[in-house]
């Protein structure tokens, strides 16, 4: 999965296991058939028309391309590895976008390498928000703007949060200044499918497609608990219980195992030469089958640890995994049965009590499930807490070192960058500083737990995207101009 | 200050019942007077439920408790400057809110008999140092705080009366204060402490959807209060003009008007600040404004008027159209300007514990330490009248307050020991209970029975 292409991504979704140049070219050319004594009808290879071919459909692919960048040496910080290490008076060698070196002080700088004087600083990867609305809940908050939940029906799997994604949400460039190299957008939580997520590079961009983030896959949005219920019992529909969530995305996985089956057996028999009726493409389940098939991650908005249970038995009954769960503020009481199922938190370190689904929020719920084993991710929700996800994961860390768990920084600054990074599918090429991996960084004042850090520069594939001392490096969005502020906000 | 003690005792069988207030002596502290220089190293004497003595030379009276802080901070007790702490228990759930009123009362709402001492966020607010808050009403329909898309759902408001009553009214309700100590039936240290009232968008939806309406009609009904101050006789023969407020709503605008009790103004834009500014100057009134994210903008103005600020340090981003100019050096620039600044954690959430990292952000962004200290005690103190008792360590004081094991505005650091009245707190609450039951070792049976 982990080496799975946006530009494949519709060929992924519903052909796995076939190629996907089997439903154009491999078709009734097989020596068997004219051999039979029953010669078969002689079916002409003929592709679908555009469109109705999810597997060929072209998408809506990445556009990024890494701002500016030359090869930079940071010499003499304190740098967080996120695989473990915390190493002092480090280096970190960049080129061409990517980590080169890391290591120690004696690490050799190549030649023709800008060398950062980075002593006292801290560098660490750059955070990773796996929970984020920006651009689809942008600020200025008003409804002509309010484009996070298709609150329509409790099924809209056919959405995808990309298109929703206003590029000039000026709470990207406030997250950068926080460290954010890379965000989850995902849909709101109205509905028990609110539909696909996507990635995005926290680069200004005046497309989506400029912020995609390259080979992420997609993540599918679901929702358990009190938000599908009371939205759609309010309409006097169902969902309206706890029940009727569970019975709502049974249906769904039905009707989306029956169609991966349709598919399937449509490009069996083009491949065998036999005549086929293509199954009519449906959005909605292209996406669902899309997570049978283990290329859409799911990502599970679920409070409750009962809950949490009832959507892994889902998940078993239908042959899907659940990625993460999200706001999983009861993960802790249920830390074993996670690391088991390899399933991902991710949770705030201090809301609590706002809702009845999230009355026994506690600050040390992260801190339990890092002691059951269990996979911890700091998330935001919240364009303001995503400025200083550095923070919530201290209130975390120090919520574990309170009850003499000795959870050291070096662990801790995993949940806010590899973790996150695992739990999108993008683990493989960012959130942790290793030869190979992008070189998102983020340069910190200061040990990056501390309330008075502050990111003073961000770098996303190499490239100098924030710098807290130089207004050249300091994006504004379009719709600051002319405001009062002119959108400087530090 | 100490009234409560003995009932305390009967009344909490079930909590840890607090003991009688000992001698104290805290040793090895750095200790953050608030209103004077820090005392890099000294001890600081609780006696009587009062501070009895600090500094740096001072041996602790014969008989007390010792407690060596071993280099922790010693603090004042943080006041939260404008929550729903016991008058709002669970935000979602719409019967545990009592800090918002429907079209019914408007000035009049008392949030003072909204107060449950038997909160179970009250534990959580104190385990974060917490020892007193004002506890202020919120306008139904117009939102809680900041963060509207909590967890994004479909955001429901659930203040009390919000549910198909048509605008809120123009005024929120009274202000309370309250302090937390355990175990004691009546946390209320006072009411009728102010009123609240919204400008700008939340202000314009209370007065029919403009801002040109909300002014004419606050200056209306300070107008009406006086006269109906002037003469109540009048008004209960049925003999004064018509009012547009009730006798109720008019009674609780009196001692406004009088200029005894201040208008909370919830308040954003810089030209709205402006406007209450001078609604403050024109109708000789007291304010304290509240938001005011675009305050730096008019902080000589602010300054002059002499009126304190209360806001959250966070607020960095466009989230409306009046809150365009947010930035995160607000604090700095209003406390340069010579404006009083206290600041708020988040009313949403039960996340008041934030506002001591709040005040760390504010410093981390340019407020003075000693500012940012004083943001979260003597200033609030100030703001609601108190300070002559609590917000500061003096001599003489009340004696809440808190030892940390390390800089009271930092991540890394907890209360380690709360005192209120000079009686340790528990430091248990519904959340350290859930803690400790899922952190204790598995003995084979359900969690339940741990």
């Amino acid at each position: 999965m982990t080496g799975w292409r946006y530009t494949a991504a519709a060929v992924g979704v519903l052909a796995l296991g076939l190629t996907a140049c089997a439903t154009t070219t491999g078709t009734g050319s097989k020596p068997g058939a004219a051999a039979a004594a029953k010669p078969v009808e002689k079916v002409e290879a003929k592709p679908l028309p555009k469109g109705l071919d999810g597997a060929a459909s072209t998408g809506f692919p990445s556009t990024y391309a890494p701002l500016p960048s030359r090869p930079t040496a940071f010499v003499g910080a304190t740098i967080l590895t996120a695989t473990g290490q915390q190493i002092d008076n480090g280096v970190v060698v960049v080129s061409g976008g990517k980590i080169t070196a890391i290591g120690g002080p004696g690490t050799a700088v190549p030649a023709d390498t800008a060398v950062v004087d980075a002593k006292g600083k801290w560098i660490t990867p750059g955070i990773i928000d796996a929970h984020s609305h920006l651009g689809v809940y942008p600020s200025p908050g008003v409804s002509a703007r309010s484009d996070g939940n298709e609150a329509t029906d409790p099924n809209t799997a056919q959405v995808w949060s990309e298109h929703s994604v206003w590029p000039q949400d000026p709470g990207f460039n406030r997250a950068r200044a926080g460290g954010v190299t890379t965000l989850q957008i995902l849909p709101g939580s109205a509905n028990l499918f609110g539909g696909r997520s996507v990635t995005l590079k926290n680069v200004p961009s005046l497309t989506m497609q400029g912020m995609k983030f390259p080979g992420a896959p997609y993540g599918l949005k679901m929702a358990c608990g009190e938000n599908p219920k009371r939205v759609y019992g309010g309409k006097g529909r169902s969902p309206s219980t706890a029940m009727g969530n569970v019975a709502g995305f049974r249906k769904a996985w039905i009707d989306a195992a029956d169609y991966t089956r349709k598919w399937d057996d449509y490009r069996a028999k083009v491949q065998k030469g036999e005549k086929a009726d293509a199954p009519k493409r449906d959005l909605q389940l292209d996406t669902l089958s899309g997570v049978l098939k283990g290329e859409i991650l799911v990502q599970n908005h679920c409070y409750r640890a009962d809950e949490e249970a009832v959507m892994i038995d889902i998940a078993r009954e239908f042959g899907y995994k659940i990625t993460m769960f999200h706001h999983a503020i009861e993960s802790y009481k249920i830390g074993a049965l996670l690391a088991k199922e390899d399933i991902c938190s991710a949770t705030w370190a201090s809301w609590t009590g706002f809702k009845m689904e999230s009355l026994d929020g506690i600050d040390a719920n992260a801190a339990l499930l890092w002691k059951a084993g269990a996979c911890v991710v700091i998330h935001s929700d919240d364009p303001i807490m995503t400025q200083r996800l550095n923070q919530e994961a201290a209130i975390a860390m120090t919520a574990g070192n309170r009850l003499g768990y000795g959870i050291s920084r070096a662990e801790a600054i995993k949940w806010i960058t590899a973790n996150p990074a695992k739990a999108m599918g993008i683990g493989d090429k960012t959130g942790s500083i290793e030869p190979g991996k992008a070189a998102d960084l983020v340069l910190w004042s200061r040990d990056p737990f501390s309330v008075y850090a502050q990111a003073e520069q961000v770098y996303v594939d190499g490239a100098l995207t924030y710098d807290r001392h130089d207004p050249k490096y300091q994006p504004k969005s379009d719709f600051e101009l002319g405001q009062t502020g002119q959108g400087a906000f530090n | 200050m100490i009234r409560s003690f003995l009932l305390a005792g009967v009344a909490c069988a079930a909590l840890a019942a607090p003991a009688m207030a000992q001698t104290i002596a805290i040793t090895n502290a750095r200790i953050e007077p608030v209103s004077g220089p820090a005392i890099p190293s000294g001890t600081i004497v609780l006696k009587d439920g009062k501070i009895a003595a600090l500094g740096a030379g001072i041996a602790p009276p014969a008989g007390a408790t010792v407690i060596d802080a071993k280099g922790g901070v010693v603090t004042p007790g943080l006041i939260a400057p404008s929550s729903n702490l016991t008058a709002s228990e669970i935000s979602g759930v719409r019967e545990t809110r009592d800090d918002g009123t429907g079209s019914a009362l408007s000035a009049a709402f008392d949030i003072a008999y909204s107060v449950n001492p038997a909160s179970a966020m009250i534990g959580l607010a104190r385990d974060g140092g917490i020892t007193a808050s004002a506890v202020t009403p919120v306008l139904s329909g117009a939102g809680g705080g900041a963060h509207e898309h909590a967890d994004d759902g479909v955001v429901e408001d659930m203040t009390a009366g919000a549910a198909g009553a048509g605008d809120p009214p123009l005024f929120g309700g009274q202000a309370a204060f309250v302090r937390l100590q355990a175990g004691d039936t009546d946390l209320v240290e006072g009411s009728r402490l102010a009123v609240t009232v919204s400008l700008g968008e939340s202000g314009a939806r209370a007065a029919g959807g403009s801002r040109g309406a909300s002014i004419v009609l606050i200056k209306s009904a300070l107008e009406d209060a006086r006269a109906f101050a002037r003469n109540r006789a009048a008004f209960e023969q049925g003999a004064t003009r018509e009012f547009g407020l009730s006798r109720l709503d008019l009674t609780a605008l009196v001692p406004v008007v009088q200029g005894k009790t201040p208008l909370l103004v919830r308040v954003h834009r810089a030209s709205d600040i402006r406007l209450a500014l001078k609604l403050a100057a024109d109708e000789k009134i007291r304010i304290i404004l509240e938001g005011a994210e675009e305050g730096w903008v008019v902080a000589p103005e602010i300054a002059k008027a002499g009126v304190p600020v209360i806001l959250d340090s966070q607020a960095d981003l466009p989230e409306s159209f009046e809150t365009i100019g947010s930035r995160l050096d607000n604090a700095a620039r209003l406390h340069a300007a010579g404006v009083t600044v206290a600041i708020n954690g988040s009313r949403d959430f039960n996340n008041l514990r934030q506002e001591r990292l709040n005040a760390g952000l504010a410093v981390a962004n340019g407020l003075p330490y000693a500012a940012g200290l004083a943001s979260v005690t003597l200033a609030p103190a100030k703001i609601w009248g108190q300070a002559d008792r609590i917000g500061s360590l003096e001599v003489g004081k009340t004696a809440d307050v808190v030892l940390w094991t390390g800089d009271p505005l930092e991540t890394t650091s907890w209360a380690d020991k709360v005192f209120i009245g000079g009686v340790e707190q528990p430091r248990d609450s519904r959340q350290t209970q859930l803690r400790d039951r899922y952190a204790a070792p598995d003995n084979g049976l359900p969690p339940a029975y741990r």
